[in-house]
């Protein structure tokens, strides 16, 4: 079992969709036992990459050379026999079975008659993971642990098939800071056994925390890379998104505010009708970013659906621009002023398969400046949009192109400019820069930071601490439905707000 | 762009793919019956199209397929499918032989909209039903149009038994004021066949229907929540008030294909007289691609193979041109995936 990693070698890979190269002409070498940080924006081609390695997709050509031998890697099958492992960044668990049972999936341990033995797998599954020093019951059932324990499950399932090279992608996005520093000392000990580990993440503290080597990657090639030391954190930003980042702006002083968002002791349920929000109390002013900070789950969700008029409030009262919009719907409260930028863009923000223009209309098609009457020719909304798309920066600016043609920060770039161009005093943004490329994040962060110096209030919910850090100027942690902590960037760190954020600390906020 | 063009041409090409690889198959079955395949289609096309009496009834039978196609393509761009055509179709002929005979002293400026209008009307309530249930208690249309089906033919029925001349399953003669004009008074060279004006209204509806799907702020927002409902309940939709609107859109333009028989041909309603062509109106617009145009053109092809068909009965079993249909529907589907597939990789 324990037998040390092999090395391995990409060659020269090259792997087209139709037009698109996703990797150009990409060679990577990892060393047995490093710790590889594999980098690069959305779209960058490091996901590919990985699952040309993971033999999910073949390549058109290049070769892979394991411990020296070139092999054609066609199913994750004969990748998995080639010691190789992939921690998907959606976990890959079947939520009504054990630890156990998911674990040895496939490879089941059999008792006596041949027949699938729990007792024995979860044996075998305990003794594993304390080999690895991997904290888990194997008897406990997925639907009941949290995502850091199941991430857990996915890295044993891994080393229970025999993986020695370990791949995770993006696998602290999912995470609580503390979540974060049990998952690197997880990562630190199998290294120190011996296991080969490829972190796929955008957040370059990670790589530099953790990695001794990194590769860059951008638009398909690799653009850089070597030994972690001659490689900070501005190196790797300036070679993933090809230029310098643009520090944000500092604050515009504000002289006046008035709350513009108020929301008193709200109740909201959640879709199994257990109640996700309890009295929620909290004001927005004109001219600040209010943060909301939480581990996902914690009624974020509910409460930014409720204040849009996507879901009812079971009970107390919201108030924009003080006027009571408790009782109105979605249509009601954008025209009251509240513009919307939901967290789940394709399912929510958009319909991927309009255009561009009429997708820029969703939410104001009614409006009588749309169109003329009953009609809303497609020939004015193309020639509305055309001005939008280009100040809003959304590639291409084409406004018959289909949305779901565009990339993750596009799409977002245009719920932004649809969101954001109508003037509403209040701006409710949900995690506005999920998955979205460093160059779009940069953006749209100005953008919320434009809309706070223009005198409007914005509510930014996000599971990134640093993002909340960086925009607010109050932060507000909710925990299991409730507001349980109010402070300020200036009063607080990544590692307090995680101590609130799961209920380790802290009184109950007024 | 190039390339969006292209995919957009690959997609448009399904359908005439899945229509050469139906008649191919279809070879297949001639040639085990013991006939000539050219031939046999060589005779359908030149009954079916190339004779004016052969393209009159070909037209004859496109037009309410041209109606139920578009039924049916509206309901699932609004997310809905509708397969209580048949049903709305049925009551709308039956609400427009009704209205013509119980008015039939009018002259036909008023009577024959009236008699148009009662056919949409009854197509509308009939579609709304299934809409409402779904809007108001998440019932699933396809069963309830469905059920809806049987039940619009047992209410015919039994309406019928007050209104039916004696001894017959048909209702009186409508008012000559609620009698669409044949086409051949105006063009003689369709003579002796029953096409009628009917089809004009259906290229009407076709273009009416292509503006308000394509142009208007309800079709907007009917396809909004046919492509992304929880998307378009994020942008101020009414979900259930969309649905039922849809629903009873789309039985009108249903009821309304009852008139070509009704008041284009018939002159009055005879219990059975639907035939299936709401059914067809499914295939209609799958083959269609939902789209109005697309609608009208595979509506005239289904039209020529059904016409094609009867003449073709004596060298082969009627039932082949069945099997054609089927065919035509299963490599539509088939055909649809591939070139969605051919498509993405090309991107």
């Amino acid at each position: 079992m324990i037998e040390s990693a092999p090395p391995i070698s990409l060659r020269h890979i090259t792997r087209r969709f139709g037009p698109v190269v996703a990797n150009d002409d990409v060679s990577l070498e990892l060393a047995p036992g490093e710790i590889h940080g594999l980098v690069g924006e959305n779209g960058a081609g490091k996901s590919t990459l990985m699952r040309v390695l993971y033999g999910l997709l073949q390549p058109d050509s290049g070769t892979i050379e394991v411990a020296g031998r070139a092999v054609r890697i066609h199913s994750p099958a004969a990748a998995m026999r080639l010691g190789l492992g992939m921690v998907h960044q959606h976990f890959m668990l079947v939520d009504s079975l054990t630890v156990a049972e998911n674990v040895t999936l496939g490879r089941e341990p059999l008792g006596a008659l041949g027949s699938y033995s729990p007792a024995a797998a979860e044996r075998e599954v305990a003794a594993l993971a304390a080999r690895h020093g991997l904290p888990v019951d194997p008897g406990a059932r997925i639907e009941t642990l949290s995502v850091g324990a199941q991430q857990r499950v996915e890295i044993l399932k891994a080393l229970y098939h025999g993986a020695r090279v370990l791949i995770l992608d993006e696998p602290t996005a999912v995470l609580t800071p503390q979540e974060v520093d049990d998952l690197f000392r997880v990562l630190r000990e199998l290294q120190a056994q011996g296991t080969t580990i490829v972190l796929i993440t955008h957040k370059l503290a990670e790589v530099t925390a953790l990695a001794q080597r990194v590769t860059v990657m951008r638009a398909g090639r690799v653009v850089g890379g070597g030994a972690i030391a001659e490689h900070p954190v501005e190196r790797m930003a300036e070679l993933m998104v090809g230029h310098a980042i643009p520090p944000l702006h500092a604050r515009a002083h504000h002289e006046e505010c008035v709350p513009l968002l108020r929301v008193r002791l709200l109740d909201v349920l959640d879709d199994r009708g257990l109640q996700a929000v309890k009295r929620a109390s909290f004001e927005v002013h004109s001219g600040e970013i209010v943060g909301l900070a939480g581990v996902e789950g914690n009624g974020q969700h509910e409460l930014v659906e409720c204040l849009a008029g996507l879901r009812r409030a079971q009970h107390g009262d919201i108030l924009i621009a003080d006027r009571d919009c408790t009782a109105l719907t979605a249509r009601g409260r954008a025209a009251a002023g509240l513009a919307h930028i939901p967290s789940d863009r394709l399912r929510r923000g958009l319909v991927p398969e309009m255009t561009l223009a009429e997708n820029l209309v969703l939410g104001r098609q009614r409006e009588p400046d749309a169109g003329h009457g009953p009609l809303l020719p497609r020939r004015a909304l193309e020639a509305r949009a055309a001005g939008v798309l280009a100040e809003y920066d959304v590639r291409p600016p084409e406004p018959g192109r289909q949305a779901r043609q565009l990339s993750g920060g596009n799409q977002q770039k245009l719920i932004a400019a649809r969101e954001l161009s109508r003037g509403a005093a209040v701006v409710l943004a949900a995690h506005p820069t999920r998955g979205v490329d460093l160059g779009a994040i940069a953006f749209l962060h100005q953008r919320l930071l434009r809309e706070r110096d223009a005198g409007r209030a914005v509510l930014l919910v996000s599971s990134e601490l640093s993002e909340i850090l960086a925009l607010s100027d109050r932060i507000f942690v909710m925990y299991e439905g409730r507001l349980v902590h109010e402070t300020r960037p200036a009063e607080t760190d990544e590692r307090t707000l995680g101590l609130h954020m799961t209920g380790r600390r802290g009184a109950v906020a007024p | 762009m190039n390339v969006d063009l292209r995919r957009r041409l690959l997609l448009g090409a399904a359908p005439l793919l899945a229509v050469a690889l139906s008649l191919a198959v279809g070879a297949i079955f001639i040639l085990a019956i013991g006939q000539d395949p050219l031939a046999i289609y060589a005779l359908m096309l030149r009954q079916s199209l190339g004779t004016g009496y052969g393209l009159g009834q070909t037209l004859f039978k496109a037009t309410p397929l041209i109606f139920t196609g578009l039924a049916v393509a509206l309901g699932f761009r609004a997310g809905l499918f509708n397969i209580g055509v048949e049903g709305q179709l049925y009551l709308g002929g039956l609400a427009a032989a009704l209205t013509g005979v119980a008015l039939a002293g009018l002259p036909a400026v008023f009577l024959l909209p009236l008699a148009l209008l009662a056919a949409a009307a009854a197509g509308a309530a009939w579609g709304a039903i299934p809409g409402v249930l779904k809007a108001r208690f998440g019932a699933h249309e396809v069963i309830n149009t469905i059920m809806l089906n049987f039940i619009a033919f047992a209410l015919a029925s039994f309406i019928g038994r007050f209104v039916f001349e004696p001894a017959t399953v048909r209702t009186a003669t409508v008012g000559a004021g609620a009698e669409i004009a044949r086409l051949d008074v105006f063009l003689p060279a369709l003579h002796g066949s029953p096409v009628n004006l009917s089809l004009l209204l259906a290229l009407l509806v076709a273009a009416g229907t292509n503006l308000l799907l394509f142009g208007t702020r309800l079709g907007y927002e009917l396809r909004a929540v046919g492509l992304n409902a929880t998307a378009a309940e994020y942008g101020g939709v009414s979900l259930g008030r969309t649905q039922v609107v849809a629903m009873a859109l789309s039985g009108a333009l249903a009821g309304l294909g009852g008139v070509n028989f009704v008041l284009g041909y018939k002159h009055y309603f005879e219990l059975g007289f639907s035939a299936g062509a709401g059914f067809l109106g499914i295939a209609v617009a799958l083959l269609g691609r939902n789209h109005p145009v697309g609608v009208v053109v595979a509506a005239l092809f289904f039209g020529a193979l059904s016409y094609g068909g009867l003449v073709i009965n004596q060298q082969v079993p009627k039932e082949l041109v069945e099997v054609l249909q089927a065919l035509v529907i299963l490599l539509a589907i088939s055909a649809q995936v591939l070139m969605e597939r051919f498509a993405r990789r090309m991107r």
